[in-house]
């Protein structure tokens, strides 16, 4: 099957276990010089873990890397970089209080002492070689993602890599910034590099692909031409027929339940990250605010809930009531239900059990606490009701809300904060991570609360998920509003505007150039 | 040949106010210095006439007159000129500078309006020669410790065992030079138990990983126990053979040390206090100009990206506390054989804790950690000094102040403190 | 409903057992490693014992005989001294008593993600206060009585109240300051004693006046006093807190997640202030077991700095080994507090320094804290999965 080219590198059945887990599972891959690879999956396919092996991260418990011609195993990254792979990573591996040179020599210096002349010299040089431009003597924390995202190229690039990894590098770029990457790629790969590419998004992929591998549950479930439809490559990738479009009834919108007026919320730093922002969300609609991460969605949220939030200006107010600087516990008392981004960090607590997890924000209250006592029946009664209710898959109540898969985590989530009458529903990217079923579910679930007469406000980075749930878009760029949209508009003007594109300049400017990217979504 | 890529305009536009925290800082600061010009302005009332300062102590050469102040008076401009510096902070209006000087000119302010005011109400001068070489006597371990802090931390493992390495340290120098009447091997010794205590640390915070500050204290009573218990058992029955160490003398160098006032003090010192002042250079040097350190720095910072390139983080961690521990042990042998060089038990009596103390406040920078356990060594000093002037404060309170001191840093007075961004954390792949 | 509360309980504990049965194996297996390394010490530091291995393999039941009558005879004085005669368990408990009540103090900080160093200058501000009330007022049994604990657990619960609220309004770490406030502690402790309201008249050496009988704990058998009973109550206590009530669900929470609780509405804040003052009271406690518990005549011992001693540090292996847990809490406390007064036999029956004790703890506590370590030298002992020392300190995630 391999072919006898000794050129390039070949993965033979590699296999990698965790525990009786086994994410990956006889997996051959063929990479070749000047092809961009495309390796698409689901969240939790093993697309990274097979890149970690590949990288040294990770030993496999079977099978083979080639490289050129001759067998390897890497114990360690190093012996990985020196067969001429580099890897760049979806969480940049730089370190952050320290210059980009410094950043560039690390693991690489020449001698016992630091030489950062020539460490300057060597990043001016790459990055006039490959067109990369950054400042040698910027700290990495100073910079833009885009930039350090940059230095991370640089890295692999310095270390003469002819095998670039590129791990999920778009998720957490603005549609600019992925058209750079895109064209550094294709310089890249005609400069005669190899180039794997994690993604799963599949616009993505049909733009670059000069090749793909479709990897499911730890298996290659197929390969593809570089112009097959997204929708077939969208059914290899999830194993079935998909229409991530839910069929939702029209909004019936009521009075409004949410007013933010002229809001302005500083970080810990003292940055004003959300800046003069007023929308409002009624009774029984969805908005969605869609961007980029790190645009001042999480701050915006935090705000909402009240939650180690700086407002500096401006008002929100839930039904006519104020609650500008409520704190978590008055807001939550308000009718505010939040569905952390990060729901390991924020949204559970791993080690207590799933029934106390589905009660973590009203234990104080009837009939879960007389007093200052708990009702422990009281808590497993309704830890029952809502396991059975949201379909959370669990041995017993008693167990611990960490062993939970994602999907099942956010059901737990989603329950505690459905099960009691909402007047707002803030969720932030609610699917993430989340298997397809439970995506489906899910969605239904908040669409569901809309129908209750409640205020929804989503965050999503995902367009596929604005359009299936929104009634209303409100555009996110550094902090400000682009501007508020209908559902339906083209994803091309999406994406503009969460460039920062103000939405009459992004209809025009869509029209005008976008035509490569057409009318396939 | 392919299409040139230009690079995006990242003008960034975010507005930039002075965060939550250091502004905070800046207030409690400015409002704690008003505070001390109030109380040293009340104090002026009770102070004397004048308040003497002896330069030099009878035994000296070169005899250098007493300086004697007018007390009240300068008491008081000491007291205005802390409620300047701490309105100017209060105010907001001074630059980064402007800052700096006022806080330098309210820390000399207080210690000179403190002592004229303390020192007036005494007939004896206060003895400012043996202030220093007191500081530099109480600084040196305190130095010393907190470098084996500052390399540990930096490399991301916490060591609140300076404490438990300063005693085994102390023991072994102790017993060794009893046994050998050698100061090299009583060094050496103090080295070696330093790094075992070391060891210790290393295998289980990085190995085992052992929550690293619960490890520190569990340590620290270990090696209590242990030495106490080796103390009572064998060294305290023989102590004529074991626990009779020789002790360091002073090295001066030549002329340097025939320097009026800080000649004896800067230059004619036992070998002990140099290495200190060479080993904060030394550790300067390897932090930040060589490869080690860069390691060292990266691996404490952000472990995964070190081990993506290929550095063995738990090798580099290994390293810097074993490294650190080498300062410990000399830090820990001045305890006996750079004092009276006898070993008691708990001899060390919390010097660890202090120095780890003076290596947050120094914000993990080995310069100004050094500067902090001189800061410390100071008050130390000028407390037992003001206990024989018989001066109108308990001299158990200016005992605690370098206590004081350290809450009101790490209450947040010093801005914002940043630790390596992997302090503690131990590292899994 | 009782069939199903039957089986949530059965499956409680099963879930129970199912968790912590390796707990168990790795804290005795650590014991039985801690006396043997203490066995090792007492060999090597006894220089005639040791003397005899030069004939170890000449003739090793020299070598050996000597070390087996070494060992053996000061363990054999220490089990009796902790639990060889009504006496003995007496004198256990009153050493148990504060060490329980102290490793409360830690253990529940421990739960809310908070380690408490400073439980030495809680307990030092709990004696110094009760041992006033109890020598300079005069009043009725009972109420003597009642208003020492409370001034004692007040002055503790103040002395770590100060922590918690620094930490919460300003983020100052704990550790750094409880270190720092047991100095002061004790700096205050020194300067008080030289003052008129606290110098016995007549001396000149820090010592205070003898507590009136009225303040003193009341004996039940010899040194078996109330102290124990108020011990064993104050577990009970924290137990119902952390397990039953409202604000220890916050506690638990804050320790496990802060974030996740804080997003719950929980004030991480003021459950930080809340815990560290309660964990001041019962390190407050523990100061009062010194200052009012009858000593071996039957009369409280006089206010002195070292009055004390190391309770604050002993307490942090105690609420290790008991993982935070009030149960396991009193299980070390009654474990340690027999080491302690079994060793004192020891050093009066087998010549072997008290200091011993020290490392014994120390060791257990260290060898409890990397199981991977036991499970190393004893295989057996191997699980699926050794969880690092978070599980010490309670539930961390």
């Amino acid at each position: 099957m391999p072919d006898q080219d000794t050129r390039g590198l070949q993965l033979r059945g590699i296999t990698k276990k965790f525990g009786s887990f086994v994410a990956n599972d006889a997996v051959d891959l063929d990479i070749r010089p000047g092809e961009i690879h495309c390796l698409l999956g689901e969240n939790g396919a093993g697309k990274s873990t097979l890149m970690n092996v590949l990288y040294g991260l990770l030993q496999p418990d079977g099978g083979a890397i080639v490289v050129g011609g001759v067998e390897q195993h890497f114990a360690n990254p190093r012996q990985a970089m020196a067969a001429g792979i580099g890897m760049v990573h979806q969480h940049f591996m730089l370190v952050e209080v320290f210059t980009v040179a410094e950043n560039l020599i690390l693991g690489r210096e020449d001698g016992p002492v630091v030489d950062l002349r020539a460490a300057r010299t060597k990043v001016d040089e790459l990055s006039q070689r490959y067109n990369l431009p950054v400042d040698p003597d910027a700290v990495i924390e100073d910079l833009p993602v885009g930039v350090q995202q940059r230095v991370e190229i640089l890295k692999a690039l310095a270390n003469d890599a002819e095998y670039l990894i590129f791990d999920e590098p778009t998720a957490v770029l603005t549609p600019q910034e992925t058209d750079d990457l895109m064209a550094v790629m294709k310089k890249l790969r005609d400069d005669g590099k190899a180039i794997v590419f994690i993604t799963h998004k599949l616009r993505e992929v049909r733009e670059i692909a000069d090749r793909i591998t479709v990897l499911r549950r730890g298996r290659i479930v197929g390969s593809a031409e570089p112009g097959t439809p997204e929708n077939k490559l969208a059914e290899l990738m999830v194993g079935r027929a998909v229409d991530l479009q839910i069929t939702k009834p029209p909004a019936e919108v009521g009075d409004v339940r949410l007013r933010v007026e002229g809001l302005s919320v500083a970080d810990p730093n003292g940055t004003v990250v959300v800046d003069d922002l007023d929308f409002e969300v009624r009774a029984g609609e969805i908005l969605c605010v869609a961007g980029v991460q790190g645009n001042g969605q999480s701050e915006l949220a935090d705000a909402l809930l009240g939650n180690n939030a700086d407002v500096i200006a401006g008002a929100i107010s839930l039904d006519g009531v104020d609650i500008t600087h409520a704190r978590p516990r008055e807001t939550i008392a308000a009718g505010v239900g939040f569905v952390p981004e990060d729901r390991q960090h924020d949204g559970f607590i791993g080690s207590f059990t799933v029934a106390e997890n589905l009660v973590l924000n009203r234990y104080r209250d009837r009939p879960f606490a007389n007093g200052i006592a708990l009702n422990l029946e009281a808590i497993a009664e309704n830890a029952t009701e809502l396991v059975e209710q949201y379909d959370i898959r669990t041995e017993s109540i008693q167990k611990l809300a960490g062993q939970l898969s994602g999907g099942n985590a956010q059901k737990l989530v989603l329950a505690r904060e459905l099960s009691r009458e909402l007047a707002l529903l803030v969720a932030s990217q609610p699917t993430r991570g989340v298997d397809v079923g439970a995506i489906e579910f899910l969605h239904k679930r908040i669409v569901e609360e809309r129908d209750t007469g409640a205020a929804v406000l989503i965050f999503s980075t995902e367009l596929e998920e604005v359009e299936a749930l929104a009634d209303r878009v409100l555009v996110m760029y550094r902090g400000r509003s682009v501007g508020v949209v209908a559902p339906d508009t083209p994803r091309e003007v999406l994406g503009l505007m969460m460039a920062g594109v103000p939405h009459d300049e992004a209809i025009s400017g869509s029209s005008g150039s976008a035509g490569a990217e057409g009318e396939r979504s | 040949m392919s299409a040139s890529i230009s690079a995006p305009a990242e003008v960034i536009t975010h507005v930039h106010l002075e965060s939550p925290d250091a502004r905070r800082a800046r207030l409690a600061t400015g409002w704690l210095i008003i505070v001390v010009g109030v109380v040293l302005f009340a104090l002026s009332f009770s102070a004397g006439a004048t308040a003497t300062f002896a330069l030099s102590d009878a035994f000296d050469t070169v005899q250098l007159p007493s300086i004697a102040l007018p007390a009240g008076p300068v008491v008081v401009i000491t007291a205005l000129l802390c409620l300047a510096a701490g309105a100017g902070l209060v105010s907001g209006r001074l630059s980064r500078t402007w800052r700096r000087v006022a806080n330098t000119v309210a820390g000399l302010s207080v210690v000179l309006g403190f002592l004229s005011w303390a020192a007036s109400s005494s007939t004896l001068p206060f003895p400012v020669s043996n202030q220093l070489a007191g500081t530099v006597a109480l600084a040196t371990p305190l130095i010393l410790g907190s470098l084996a802090g500052v390399v540990g931390e930096r490399s991301g493992v916490v060591n609140v065992a300076i404490e438990g390495q300063f005693l085994n340290a102390a023991f072994s120098a102790a017993v060794v030079g009893s046994v050998t009447h050698s100061i090299p091997a009583a060094l050496f010794a103090g080295v070696l138990a330093a790094v075992l205590t070391g060891m210790l640390l290393a295998l289980f915070a990085i190995k085992y990983l052992v929550d690293q500050v619960v490890l520190g204290v569990v340590i620290n009573l270990l090696s209590s126990g242990l030495t106490g218990f080796l103390f009572d058992q064998l060294v305290q029955p023989n102590s004529s053979t074991l626990n009779s160490s020789p002790i360091m003398t002073a090295i001066p160098l030549g002329p340097l040390a025939d320097i009026p006032l800080l000649g004896p003090v800067l230059f004619d010192q036992t070998i002990l206090v140099y290495l200190a002042v060479i080993s904060v250079a030394v550790v300067w040097f390897l932090l930040f100009k060589t490869r080690w350190g860069l390691r060292v720095r990266a691996v404490g910072e952000h472990p995964k990206a070190a081990d993506t390139v290929g550095i063995s983080v738990t090798a580099v961690r290994w390293q810097a506390v074993l490294v650190g521990a080498i300062f410990a042990g000399l830090g820990g042998a001045f305890f006996t054989v750079g004092s009276t060089g006898t070993f008691v038990k708990d001899i060390t009596v919390g010097n660890g804790f202090i120095a780890l103390a003076a290596l947050i406040m120094g914000r993990w920078h080995p310069v100004y950690a050094a500067l902090m356990g001189l800061f410390f060594g100071f008050v130390t000093q000028m407390a037992s000094q003001l206990q024989t002037l018989s001066t109108p404060v308990p001299s158990q309170f200016l005992l605690l102040l370098p206590y004081v001191a350290t809450i009101i840093a790490v209450a947040g007075l010093i801005g914002r403190t940043r630790a390596p961004a992997a302090d503690g954390q131990p590292y899994v792949k | 409903m009782s069939t199903a509360e039957r089986t949530a309980g059965r499956s409680a504990f099963a879930e129970y057992v199912s968790r912590h049965w390796r707990d168990w194996a790795i804290t005795v297996a650590a014991f039985v490693l801690a006396m043997l390394i203490g066995a090792i010490l007492m060999v090597v530091a006894d220089p005639q014992v040791s003397a005899n291995f030069a004939y170890l393999f000449t003739a090793p039941q020299l070598a050996l005989g000597g070390a087996w009558a070494k060992v053996s005879s000061a363990y054999g004085a220490l089990v009796v001294g902790a639990v060889g005669s009504p006496q003995a368990l007496a004198l256990t408990s009153s050493k148990a008593a504060p060490l329980i009540c102290a490793g409360l103090g830690v253990g529940l900080a421990f739960r809310a993600g908070l380690f408490n160093i400073g439980a030495q200058g809680q307990a030092i501000w709990g004696a110094l206060t009760a041992a006033y009330i109890g020598f300079t007022f005069e009043l009725p049994y009972g109420l003597h009585l009642v208003l020492a604990v409370l001034g004692g657990m007040a002055a503790g619960a103040v002395w770590g109240g100060i922590v918690g609220w620094l930490k919460a309004k300003t983020g100052a770490h704990e550790v750094i300051v409880t270190i720092m406030m047991n100095y002061i502690a004790s700096g205050m402790l020194a300067y008080l004693l030289t003052t008129a309201a606290f110098r016995r008249p007549g001396r000149e050496d820090p010592i205070s006046p003898e507590v009136h009988p009225t303040a003193a704990l009341p004996s039940i058998f010899g040194q078996f006093h109330f102290g124990f009973i108020l011990a064993l109550a104050a577990a009970a206590g924290v137990w119902w807190l952390l397990e039953r009530s409202t604000t220890g669900f916050s506690i638990r929470a804050v320790g496990a997640n802060p974030n996740a609780a804080s997003t719950a509405g929980m004030s991480v804040a003021a459950t930080t202030t809340i815990t560290m003052t309660c964990a001041g009271a019962l390190a407050g406690l523990a100061g009062i077991q010194f200052a009012l518990g009858p000593s071996a005549n039957g009369a409280p011992v006089p206010l002195t700095l070292g009055l004390v001693g190391t309770v604050g540090f002993d307490a942090i292996t105690v609420a290790l080994l008991g993982r935070s847990r009030p149960v396991g809490i009193v299980l070390a406390g009654l474990l340690f507090g027999g080491l302690d007064a079994g060793g004192l036999a020891m050093q009066s029956v087998a010549q072997t320094p008290l200091t011993l004790t020290m490392v014994l703890q120390a060791v257990v506590v260290l060898f409890v804290a990397a199981p991977a370590l036991v499970a190393t030298i004893l295989p057996f002992l191997k699980g699926r999965k050794l969880k690092p020392a978070a599980a010490l300190t309670g539930g961390q995630a």
